[in-house]
């Protein structure tokens, strides 16, 4: 019986399935008009909660080695072809938890604000968007899903209106089309070159053409995809994009925006140019340096920060880089360690987020010196922050701890000992910023404004999000040894890239 | 059905005569004339439907041909038929016109059962030109367009409109007067009147070069092309909302189709001598005019100079193809360049003429271009301003829509013949998101700029329906081209095969 469910058409095509599952949801969102709050939820929570199904069908095929694939001829020679491999399944399964998650703290968070059918409706299509990007098969395909997603989170981001939001959108939207150009250039140059190549692990580009033209490629899609994965210094948008509501800076700018950006240099890496002729090219060292640079830079400015999402967006900047840096150190245990990031800082941010919002929206507070005490005053949420953000620093057994490892065992793997040093530097700057909140929060000091006896914690649909976010941040951790942990999962895909087990 | 009945003379004759028809109805007081255009243009619609679904994409042949003796002494037939590359451009030409008639409805007070029958007459002889496969015909056709076109600017046109209908109409006029020069040697060459075998007169270079030379002054005219452009502004901004509309959508197609149908397989070494040239003249054009359209401040010029940008890549696509196939004999890239240029211009067909249809909604309210003038709209017009942000993306090439598509295949295709050729056409992904995206935010975004914005009324359903129904089309064509390429295909490439077969 399996056999026939491998080949059947609908089967092969999950990958558009998926994408479509949240797409469609999106566009009835879209058309249904304000009022009809009730028939949005339940859209909404069913195209969620049905997608999770179809990853979860997805992830265990992919595991069996099935093959799933959905082509459809675009223009000669190319096509729109989905594809879904063990690497997709990462950011996939990864954005389709964490969306049925953010939609019930969505929910919560903007209950009676207007606009929230065009809310809902574009948060829908950016996580198909998001999905596209995680099983596009070859680079025109992922250009397609990729440019969507600034697209649909520009109204997010500008959704209050306000001429801050507004500003801010301008300059998202100028460095991510700016970004797109840039990495189109790029695409179509590889397209003159090499046709229509499929993502191959090993890459598939000809590694006897002219270097300076392949490092010139190279670079052009590096900006390309560097843009969103926020390195310096194409970072600029992402911390003036935290205007945005909660759950918008939560998922996507936390998630799936910088993840796909991240999630193109894997590819970039990995599939497209391949990591031997990436490493001839000397691509490696500039992609760790840069990298290296994010993460030190990034944590340097969150510590100036003094405002509690701004600080987080710095922080973004800084940890997304460790999966750059993880490939750009080329070594197997570094790859695991930077593809394990993808999923762990997603989940350790995204709860950071949930926190702020639930700060802000139960006692309007947006700033770090302002949250004196909180941790007696909203005990759960402030639990949450500290596990998340302990977990960023890296202390054992949270997820980051697992990364950090990973990376740092794979820097010594390879003898870039350096590594060991961006990592120390990295793990006491983000101790530095995010210390002085957890102490404030826990211990108070003197001349702080009391608060009051008594908890007034954030309503349960913003609770049970944050709280359920912090788990899985905790239980990555520890069940890091269980099958379909991440960390599993990205030994798994080590295993394909590499051949071998590491 | 359809068999027995010679579609092409009745989708050109059909609002020709429906044309005078409204003049009667006016005459005669036998109704609103505005329902009589309106159905007499939808018909044409329904009609022209049965070219796209009858329509055999497995050759190249001339298809739904008609063929009657009409002027005896010349040995001229009355010749009509259409492959892959006109079939497009005659179904844009009816589509085009319903929405025109429709987006003038309330807003032609003056004479408006003239109006309306200018646009008929305009649309017949626009599908004459896009139909004809003789060329004297052809001639009487592309001739008769400056007259309905002349009235509509002349006549509905702002208050410089005399300026700019003298300056259109000698621009195009002496540019045709080149093509007729060439027709009337190669009709004494060839003693026959055919575009066929037009296209079969064995010609040697010096020939080839002059007749190439001549057809190009026609053509860039109506391109337009850099430098004789300038007469194209100047139009925009005197035409109606209409006449804007048609100009940008069809007539300029006109120029680029002329280049397909005649100058490329007529000349094919001269046009392969002579690539370079255009393409520089269109790297020129989209390069060059994209910062003029930068500096605009009436929005009806930057559309202008954006629309001569874009159809730069018309033009470069198409010769991009000479130029592939001389330096790597890459027949595949060749096709594909030619491809892109006519996606590009079905897509800026429905793209700018859009715009046109935005600004117009505009221009009704407030009576002004100028884009100091707006601020804001967003706030006041929210469900129109969403439509136009569209179109604007659209406009510049955003994935999605069909503006992509063309740009796309057009830029793939000049890398296989030169980088530096892409590099510079790459350079309008940000230029033209640049002037496009800057237009939008003075005018749509930001904070109600003066009273008059705060006073403006949301678009009614009648304007809306119209930006929504051409929406239609930039958005299938951008997500799925291929039915459309499909039928481009096998015309392009027999094109190609033309191209590559030297008359020398």
């Amino acid at each position: 019986m399996m056999e026939a469910l491998q080949d059947h058409p609908v089967w092969m095509a999950m990958p558009a399935w998926m994408v479509l599952s949240s797409l469609v949801a999106g566009l009835l969102i879209l058309v249904l008009g304000e009022p009809y709050q009730r028939t949005r939820v339940v859209i909404n929570l069913g195209a969620a909660v049905l997608k999770l199904v179809l990853v979860g069908f997805m992830l265990w095929g992919v595991g069996q080695g099935h093959d799933f694939e959905f082509r459809l001829p675009l223009l000669p020679g190319i096509d729109l072809y989905l594809h879904a491999d063990s690497l997709s399944m990462l950011l996939a399964t990864l954005s389709a938890i964490l969306w049925l998650i953010t939609t019930v703290y969505a929910i919560g968070y903007l209950e009676q604000s207007p606009n929230r059918c065009r809310f809902f409706g574009f948060f829908s299509l950016c996580v198909a968007a998001t999905m596209g990007v995680s099983v596009a098969g070859n680079l025109f395909t992922f250009f397609l899903f990729y440019e969507l997603l600034t697209l649909t989170t520009w109204p997010l981001v500008v959704h209050r209106g306000v001429s801050v939001a507004l500003r801010a959108g301008k300059r998202y939207l100028a460095y991510t089309l700016g970004g797109g150009g840039i990495f189109l250039f790029g695409i179509i140059a590889l397209y003159a070159l090499m046709g229509d190549q499929v993502f191959t692990p090993g890459g598939f580009v000809d590694p006897d053409l002219p270097p300076a033209l392949l490092i010139g490629i190279f670079l052009l899609l590096l900006v390309g995809v560097g843009v969103k994965a926020a390195m310096v210094p194409l970072h600029g948008w992402l911390p003036q994009a935290m205007v945005a509501p909660a759950p918008v800076s939560a998922l996507l700018h936390a998630v799936a925006v910088v993840k796909a950006g991240a999630f193109g240099i894997v590819r970039l890496v990995y599939d497209v140019y391949g990591l031997d002729l990436v490493a001839t090219l000397g691509m490696n060292h500039v992609l760790a340096i840069a990298a290296a640079i994010t993460i030190v830079w990034g944590s340097l400015r969150a510590l100036q920060a003094s405002d509690i999402k701004q600080r987080l967006a710095f922080s973004t900047v800084s940890q997304v880089s460790y999966i750059a840096l993880g490939v750009g150190i080329g070594s197997p245990m570094a790859t695991i360690g930077g593809l394990v990031h993808l999923v762990h800082q997603g989940l350790m941010k995204i709860t950071l987020f949930f926190c702020a919002g639930n700060l802000a929206e139960t006692h309007g507070i947006k700033r770090v010196d302002q949250v004196d005490g909180m941790g007696r005053t909203m005990p759960w949420t402030m639990a949450a922050f500290t596990l998340a953000a302990l977990g960023m620093i890296g202390v054992p057994p949270i997820a980051g701890f697992v990364s950090k490892w990973y990376l740092g065992l794979g820097g010594v793997e390879n003898g870039q000992y350096w590594v060991l040093g961006v990592l120390v530097a990295s793990t006491l700057l983000n101790a530095a910023y995010f210390l002085p909140v957890l102490r404030r929060a826990w211990f108070p000091r003197a001349d702080a404004p009391d608060r009051g006896p008594g908890i007034h914690e954030a309503p349960l649909s913003l609770l049970i999000p944050t709280v359920a976010t912090a788990t899985f941040a905790l239980g990555a951790g520890i069940l890091a040894g269980m099958p379909f942990s991440p960390l599993q999962w990205a030994q798994f895909i080590g295993e394909q890239i590499y051949g071998v087990a590491p | 059905m359809f068999e027995s009945l010679p579609l092409l003379s009745v989708l050109i004759w059909l609002p020709i005569l429906g044309g005078a028809a409204v003049l009667a109805v006016d005459r005669l007081g036998l109704g609103d004339v505005r329902w009589w255009a309106l159905g007499i243009s939808v018909l044409t619609f329904l009609l022209s439907v049965p070219l796209w679904m009858g329509f055999d994409t497995t050759t190249a042949d001339m298809q739904f041909v008609e063929r009657v003796p009409w002027i005896q002494a010349l040995g001229a037939y009355y010749h009509l038929g259409i492959d892959g590359i006109s079939m497009p451009m005659i179904l844009l030409t009816t589509f085009m016109t319903v929405l025109v008639v429709v987006a003038g409805w309330v807003v032609i007070q003056y004479r408006p059962a003239q109006y309306f029958a200018a646009f008929l007459f305009l649309e017949g002889i626009t599908i004459g030109v896009f139909a004809a496969l003789d060329v004297i015909l052809f001639y009487v056709f592309w001739e008769a367009l400056l007259i309905p076109m002349f009235i509509i600017i002349g006549i509905w046109g702002g208050p410089n409109r005399v300026y700019a209908t003298i300056k259109f109409f000698l621009y195009t006029f002496l540019g045709s007067v080149f093509m007729l020069v060439a027709f009337i040697y190669m009709y004494i060459q060839a003693g026959s009147t055919e575009v066929a075998d037009f296209h079969g007169l064995p010609l040697d270079m010096t020939e080839q070069m002059l007749i190439f030379l001549a057809l190009l002054l026609a053509f860039a005219v109506k391109v337009p092309m850099w430098p004789v452009h300038t007469w194209l502004p100047d139009a925009h901004v005197e035409a109606p909302t209409g006449g804007s509309v048609i100009l940008a959508a069809i007539l300029l197609k006109l120029g680029a189709y002329g280049f397909l149908r005649f100058s490329m397989p007529i000349a094919p070494d001269a046009s392969a001598e002579l690539a370079w040239l255009i393409a520089v003249l269109s790297l020129i054009a989209i390069a060059y005019i994209g910062f003029v359209a930068l500096a605009q401040s009436d929005m009806k010029k930057l559309i202008a100079y954006s629309s001569i940008a874009h159809m730069g890549f018309a033009t470069l696509g198409f010769f991009i193809g000479f130029l592939i196939y001389v330096s790597t004999g890459d027949v595949q890239g060749a096709a594909f360049g030619i491809q892109g240029g006519i996606v590009q211009m079905i897509s800026h067909g429905f793209i700018s003429g859009a715009l046109f249809l935005c600004v117009g909604v505009l221009y009704d309210r407030m009576h002004s271009r100028n884009i100091a003038d707006y601020g804001g709209v967003i706030n006041t017009m929210p469900k129109f301003a969403a439509l136009m942000v569209f179109f604007a993306m659209a406009n510049a090439g955003l994935p999605g829509t069909s503006g992509f598509v063309g740009e796309f295949m057009v830029i793939l295709a000049s890398f296989k013949a030169n980088f530096w050729v892409a590099a510079i056409a790459g350079l309008t992904l940000i230029l033209g998101a640049a002037y496009t995206l800057w237009l939008v935010k003075r005018v749509i975004f930001g904070e109600v700029a003066n009273d008059n914005v705060a006073k403006l009324q949301e678009a009614n359903p009648r304007e809306l329906w119209v930006l929504g129904i051409v929406a239609a089309p930039v958005l299938i064509l951008g997500v799925w081209p291929a039915p459309l390429i499909e039928v481009i295909a096998p015309s392009v490439e027999n094109l190609v095969e033309q191209m590559m077969t030297s008359k020398l």
